[in-house]
């Protein structure tokens, strides 16, 4: 059970193996998000991050069996092809770690408080939110 | 305490040139949206970052709300534009 807003890279085989050890659970799903193609600085709203993903995880904990879970955002400057995020889910199969883990995901693009600021050619510039992200939240409801 | 601490993040902490400010919270300014309108209303830079077209969100106390939330002294209230995370 584990929300991290971190500047540190993280190991995804070590979050696994971190959510893995009662014998009940038999799927972990795990997505990870990486830098596209342009160095970015991610800029977060410190306390309100933690408790918007810990709500997000917990409205995934009343939908699906969700046995443990790791939640991992960095922020601070990041390089091309860098991890951004980490969303981990142990259940006992695999239809509930999927679901919840994409559920988690979906709604994290749209509930936490982070912004990007690109560094492109011309300058550096905030990324505009995506109506495609805010689609991607609401067909859970 | 008759003060809100505002809290400004990404685009609009740098049209504000701030990232937090304690306001005195005027009568009758008892929303979000009438906080916005409040802060609009100061001109200059305000003027054109909370300006009707700008699309922004707001949380309280770290819990994001929609335009029509109460909010009172002592409040934690913060603006941003739409979040990107991910």
């Amino acid at each position: 059970m584990k929300v991290s807003v971190q500047k540190e890279d993280f190991d995804l085989g070590i979050e696994v193996k971190a959510i893995s050890n009662d014998p009940r659970i038999g799927a972990v799903a795990s997505f990870i998000g990486l830098v596209r193609d342009v160095e970015m600085t991610l800029e977060h709203y410190p306390g309100m991050t933690e408790r918007a993903i810990a709500n997000i995880v917990e409205e995934a904990k009343g939908r699906w069996q969700v046995m443990d879970f790791t939640v991992i955002h960095r922020y601070g400057a990041l390089k091309p092809n860098d991890q951004i995020v980490l969303v981990a889910v142990a259940s006992g199969h695999r239809g509930d770690a999927f679901a919840a883990c994409e559920f988690i995901m979906d709604y994290l693009k749209t509930q936490a408080p982070f912004w990007k600021k690109e560094q492109a050619a011309g300058g550096a510039r905030w990324v505009e939110a995506k109506a495609s992200d805010d689609q991607a939240a609401e067909r859970w409801k | 305490m008759t003060k809100v601490r505002i809290l400004y993040f990404a685009s609009l902490r740098e049209k504000v040139g701030r990232q937090a400010e304690e306001v005195e919270l005027p009568s009758g300014v008892a929303t979000v949206a009438a906080l916005r309108s409040h802060l609009r209303d100061r001109g200059g830079v305000y003027q054109d970052a909370f300006s009707e077209n700008a699309l922004l969100r707001a949380a309280v106390n770290q819990d994001m709300v929609q335009s029509a939330a109460a909010i009172k002294a002592g409040d934690e209230v913060a603006f941003f534009p739409p979040v990107t995370g991910g």
